[in-house]
This record gives C-alpha cells, sequence and structure tokens, in this order.
C-alpha cells in the first residue's frame, strides 16, 4: 500500500472512530433525556438511507443509468431477512448480534439474486431499458408481497397485509459499522479496475467495448453490488421498524432515493453520504413542528428538486468528493513536492 | 513481406448493407507482418464502416474476417480487442471526465488480475498491479509525449493531442493489428507532422500492422506501403503509391472528386 494512502486510511479511521463515540456519547449516556430514543431512531434511519442511496448513486452516478425501482430491491432484502430471522427466532434463540449478521447476510443475497436475474437481460440492450425495468421489476415485488401469506411461511399471527413481530435488533451500532463497511467497498470499487472499467462505459460505451472493455459483464456485476447494498438496507430496516407494509416500498419512495442522489450529487459518494440522512430526517423534523408537513413533503422534494436542476444541476457535490485526509495532508504534500522539484533542479 | 504465409487479417468478400444500401460490398483486404497500409477513398464510400465491421460493432451482412488465421465474426468487440484488433475513432471517443492517465488505464483493464474480492479488500496483489499499470501507463504517455497532462481531464487536452492520446490507449491494448481513422483530420500542419512522426516510431518500436484510413493525400501517399481506393462501398484499386497515384480510375472517381468534399465528415 502507498504511504500516501496508508496516512489517508489512517485519518479516515479516526475520524470514523470519533464518530462512532460522539453517537455513544449521545444515545448511551442520559445527555440526551427522554428524546434519545427519537433521534437514536431518526440517526439510524439516516444510515440506512445511506447505505441505499450509495448503493443508488453507484448506478446513476456511476454507470450512468437510472433505477426507478430501488425500493423494490429494498423490500425484497426486508422481507428475506425478516421471513429468515423470524423462522430462525421460533426455532432457537440466538444473540441480537448474530440474528442482524444473518439478516443483513440474507437481506443482500436476495436482492442480489434478483438483480442477477433483472440484470443479465435488460443491461443486454443498450438504451434506458434499465428505468423501465426496474419500475416493473418493483411494481411486480410489491403487489407479490401484497398477497403473499406470510402467516403460512413464519406462522406468525399477521395483521392485515402488516408483516409484524420482526426481531429488533437493527442497533445503532451495527448498523452505523455496516454503513461505514458498504460504503467502504463502494469505494473500493469504484477506485478499482472495475470502477475505472464502469466509468469508461458511462463516458463512452463503444470506446470502452474497443478498449477491451466487457460492457455486459462490468454492468450486470455493478447492477448486482447495487441491488445487494439495497437488500441490506431492507434488512437493516425491517429488523428497526420491526412492522412491514408493502405500501412502503412503493413508486414514490424510489423516487425518494433518487432524489436524494441527484440532490447531493450524482457521481459524488460525499454527496450522497451527506444527503440522505440529512433529507431523510429533514421531513421528520419539520413535521415535528408542523405536523402538516408529511403530506406536502413529496410535494417540496419536487420543488427543491427542481431548483436545484436550474441552478446546480450536478448536484450538491456535482461529482467531486470531498476528502478530510487530502484537507489534512494537501498542504504538507505540496511542500515536499515543491522541495523535490528544487532538488531536481539541483 | 510477401513471403509471410499468413496474413494478420484477412477480410473475405465482406459485406454489410443497411436498408438498400450496400455500404460496404465484397471487399478483400489482405494486411501482412509490418506492413502499413492505406484505406483511402470519398467520404460516405464507406472506409469507417468497414472498420466498425473489422471491430464487431456492425455485424456483417457478407463474407468474414479473419485475424492471424482465426475467424472473428460474431465476436464482440471486447472480444475482437482481446483477440488483437485495437482501433481509434474518427469522431474522437475519449473518456472525457477521466484523467489522460485513467484513459490509458483503462485499456490496461483486460490483461489486469486481481479480482473483485483483492480489489475490494485492498490486498497487496491489488496495489501491486495498480502502480505497474500506471508505471506502463506512463510509458506509453511518454511515447507520445503527453507524461505532463497525466492528471488531467481528457477533455482539456487540445485537439492534436487527444488523438494522440486515443493511439496511445489503443496501444495499451497489446495488439496484433493497429486501425487509425483519419488521425490527421482537423490537425494544424505541425500536429500532422508530430503525427507522422508518431506513427513512424511506432512502426519502428512495435513493428505492428497499421490500418490507415486518411484524407491528408500527401501523408498516406508518403508513409504507406500500399493502398487500398474504396469507392461507393467496393474497391477501385490497391497497390503501391506511385500505381495508385497514377491510376485512371482512382483519378476519376476520388482525386477529381475531392474539391467538393472538402466538407468532411465528422
Ligand atoms: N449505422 C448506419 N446506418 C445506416 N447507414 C450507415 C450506417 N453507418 C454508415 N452508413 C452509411 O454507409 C456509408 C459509408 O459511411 P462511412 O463508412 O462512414 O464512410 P467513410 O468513412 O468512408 O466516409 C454512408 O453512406 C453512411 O451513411
Ligand atoms: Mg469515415
Amino acid at each position: 500500500m502507498p504511504k500516501i494512502i496508508r496516512k489517508k486510511l489512517l485519518i479516515n479511521i479516526i475520524a470514523v472512530v470519533m464518530m462512532f463515540l460522539l453517537l455513544c456519547i449521545l444515545f448511551d449516556t442520559e445527555l440526551l433525556g427522554r428524546k434519545a430514543a427519537y433521534f437514536n431512531g431518526l440517526v439510524t434511519i439516516g444510515m440506512f438511507y445511506t447505505i441505499i442511496v450509495c448503493s443508488l448513486n453507484l448506478l446513476t452516478g456511476y454507470m450512468g443509468e437510472f433505477s426507478l425501482g430501488h425500493a423494490g430491491f429494498m423490500s425484497i432484502g426486508a422481507y428475506a431477512s425478516a421471513i429468515g430471522t423470524t423462522l430462525i427466532s421460533n426455532r432457537t434463540e440466538l444473540p441480537d448480534i448474530v440474528l442482524y449478521i444473518i439478516a443483513i447476510i440474507i437481506g443482500g443475497m436476495a436482492a442480489a439474486i434478483v438483480g442477477v436475474l433483472v440484470g443479465i437481460p435488460a443491461l443486454r440492450l443498450s438504451g434506458d431499458y434499465l428505468c423501465i425495468v426496474t419500475v416493473a421489476v418493483a411494481e411486480i415485488v410489491r403487489v407479490i408481497l401484497s398477497n403473499v401469506g406470510i402467516e403460512e411461511i413464519t406462522g406468525n399471527a399477521t395483521f392485515g397485509k402488516s408483516f409484524a413481530g420482526i426481531a429488533r435488533v437493527s442497533d445503532y451500532h451495527y448498523v452505523f459499522i455496516t454503513m461505514i463497511i458498504c460504503i467502504a467497498v463502494m469505494y473500493s470499487y469504484i477506485r478499482s479496475r472495475y470502477g475505472r472499467a464502469l466509468i469508461s462505459i458511462r463516458e463512452d460505451r463503444i470506446a470502452a467495448a474497443a478498449s477491451g472493455i466487457n460492457v455486459t459483464k462490468t454492468k450486470v456485476l455493478t447492477f448486482t453490488i447495487s441491488a445487494a447494498f439495497a437488500g441490506v438496507a431492507g434488512a437493516i430496516y425491517a429488523h428497526y421498524i420491526t412492522t412491514l407494509v408493502p405500501t412502503y416500498f412503493n413508486f414514490s419512495k424510489s423516487s425518494e432515493f433518487l432524489a436524494i442522489v441527484i440532490l447531493g450529487g450524482s457521481g459524488s459518494m460525499t454527496g450522497s453520504i451527506i444527503a440522505a440522512p440529512i433529507l431523510s430526517a429533514l421531513p421528520q423534523l419539520i413535521s415535528y413542528v408542523f405536523p402538516d408537513f408529511a403530506s406536502y413533503r413529496m410535494l417540496i422534494y419536487a420543488v427543491v428538486l427542481v431548483v436545484v436542476m436550474i441552478f446546480k444541476p450536478t448536484g450538491l457535490f456535482g461529482g467531486k468528493e470531498f476528502s478530510l485526509s487530502d484537507l489534512i495532508l494537501k498542504p504538507k504534500s505540496k511542500k515536499t513536492q515543491v522541495l523535490s522539484q528544487k532538488v531536481n533542479q539541483e | 513481406m510477401a513471403e509471410e504465409k499468413i496474413p494478420v487479417l484477412e477480410t473475405k468478400s465482406l459485406g454489410i448493407q443497411f436498408g438498400g444500401l450496400k455500404a460496404v460490398n465484397d471487399v478483400n483486404i489482405e494486411i501482412y507482418k509490418g506492413e502499413l497500409i492505406g484505406l483511402i477513398g470519398p467520404n460516405g464510400a464507406g472506409k469507417t464502416t468497414i472498420f466498425n465491421l473489422i471491430t464487431g460493432i456492425y455485424t456483417p451482412t457478407t463474407g468474414s474476417y479473419i485475424l492471424c488465421g482465426k475467424r472473428m465474426n460474431g465476436l464482440k468487440t471486447h472480444q475482437v480487442v482481446e483477440a488483437g484488433i485495437a482501433r481509434t475513432f474518427q469522431n474522437i471517443r475519449l473518456f472525457k471526465k477521466m484523467t489522460v492517465l485513467e484513459n490509458v488505464k483503462v485499456a490496461f483493464n483486460k490483461n489486469m488480475k486481481a479480482n473483485l474480492m483483492q480489489s475490494i479488500f485492498r490486498t497487496p496483489y491489488f496495489w501491486k498491479e495498480e502502480e505497474e499499470t500506471t508505471e506502463k501507463a506512463m510509458e506509453l504517455l511518454k511515447l507520445f509525449k503527453l507524461d505532463g497532462f497525466a492528471d488531467q481531464f481528457a477533455e482539456n487536452l487540445p485537439y492534436g493531442k487527444q488523438r494522440l492520446l486515443e493511439i496511445a490507449r489503443a496501444l495499451a491494448t497489446d495488439m496484433k493489428l493497429l486501425l487509425l481513422d483519419e488521425p490527421a483530420a482537423g490537425m494544424n500542419p505541425v500536429e500532422t507532422a508530430e503525427l507522422k512522426e508518431s506513427i513512424k516510431m511506432l512502426r519502428e518500436k512495435f513493428g505492428i500492422p497499421i490500418l490507415l484510413i486518411e484524407h491528408d493525400m500527401s501523408l498516406v501517399m508518403s508513409i504507406c506501403e500500399r493502398i487500398y481506393v474504396l469507392n461507393f462501398g467496393e474497391i477501385l484499386a490497391s497497390g503501391t503509391p506511385d500505381e495508385i497515384a497514377g491510376n485512371k480510375e482512382v483519378i476519376e472517381a476520388y482525386l477529381g472528386k475531392e474539391d467538393e468534399d472538402e466538407g468532411g465528415d465528422v
């Protein structure tokens, strides 16, 4: 590993640990008093939003194709993991952390499998088929979930169409660590030969193929990874909220994710990481003050989106990344560059 | 050159039809090791279409094309590249929002071996391969005096340098045959002279055969060993530059028309 990268990694690890400690101080002490649970919830929601928004950004920002059905992949992860953990809990008692890890794995795998099955036919064709196909898949999944008898599978009682009684194991400590791992994996993926191939396809599909890139394979792989993380987000959601209703994962949820990607900046992971928690919490915070706000939420999103599209079409971060380590290391490295140049001249 | 038995590239009555238009018809071309072959003809003659056929972008309606004895019909573009054909494009196709260095590194991708897990977990092998690839890419950039621009976005390069970057990227695929589609188009005389040097350097250094589409007649006549003349999708004549320059049909069909064709397609 190059020295500079090692330094950057260290700085990032320190920053992450500090954030984790901050959350611990806020929620594990008496600092917030009775409001702790409420803010804890906002933060947990913000974290799974971050995962799913980043995963969607992988498609829109780096692959250059849209998915308007990411809520569908999220629902697959949510239901698959919830069915899995419910069946397990009915038989044996497992520690929360084990159940949580199982949920994440089932959720991610289930969504990934559907991702491959959808991706192979949809991505073989060039053009905007993916967007249409994902909308269709999400709707189909929603209709199936509305009609399937969860009660018969799990043996637990259901109330109408809702799937209740899911183990509440999405503790924010675990979710935070999961989020960091997910972001790190997606970031590493982008900054590897795979990501390079992916971006080259976004830039010019024909030139990428003429440079030896297997366009379909790269796209299917990326779509599968994106779907897997959407599934992970679904698993976290299911085991936080504990009751699933198919209508939560509707078209407007998918549009909301896409809106957050675009507002944060398509092609900027930083943009997604900042926009997702803020935009997931903001409506809740505002409706705390104005109870009527919830019904105007999508309208306000639409207006904000139009305004951003007019004044800053590239989103908040416009494809750029903010790097804490660069901020800390840059002034130094510039100096050393100048020094080494001087040495070379002499 | 003729003593080399198997041609590097051979097309056998290659043809494609778009609707009623026979854009390329019954084209037979042979390129042997180390040759620099010119492909000329008026605008719309079908030159670029031949490149698109050979690189798997279009599917031929008739005929076949063979690389070093291996039939290539039906291969996808990336498989054609893997087999050893690299190309540039008439209307430059760079990865605009990627750096000059990354543009070249993309083309090294097919020979890189770090798998998904190694890449995600950043194993020592991943770093080693990345560093080696960067070094190889920088060497290629140096050949074209582009190393000073390595960290700039490709779209910010001056026009002539963009064309050179496309050639550097094509070379990174480690090919057996290089196809250049009007590399001098839009270049000023200084850049054209530079390009000519670069092409000569390529032949001396790598010895790769090149099929060159070019409008600049003086460039083609001065560096190519053999020339194929295409007109309305068919080979009108082929031979040495002198033979072509003295061919009546060619003068009538092509050189005589050149004045009307100044516009050039993009
Ligand atoms: N994809 C296509 N669909 C229809 N016609 C095409 C297509 N590609 C090329 N052509 C036609 O084939 C002919 C040859 O074009 P081209 O190969 O670009 O000519 P050149 O490169 O010799 O200037 C032109 O008439 C062009 O309009
Ligand atoms: Mg052409």
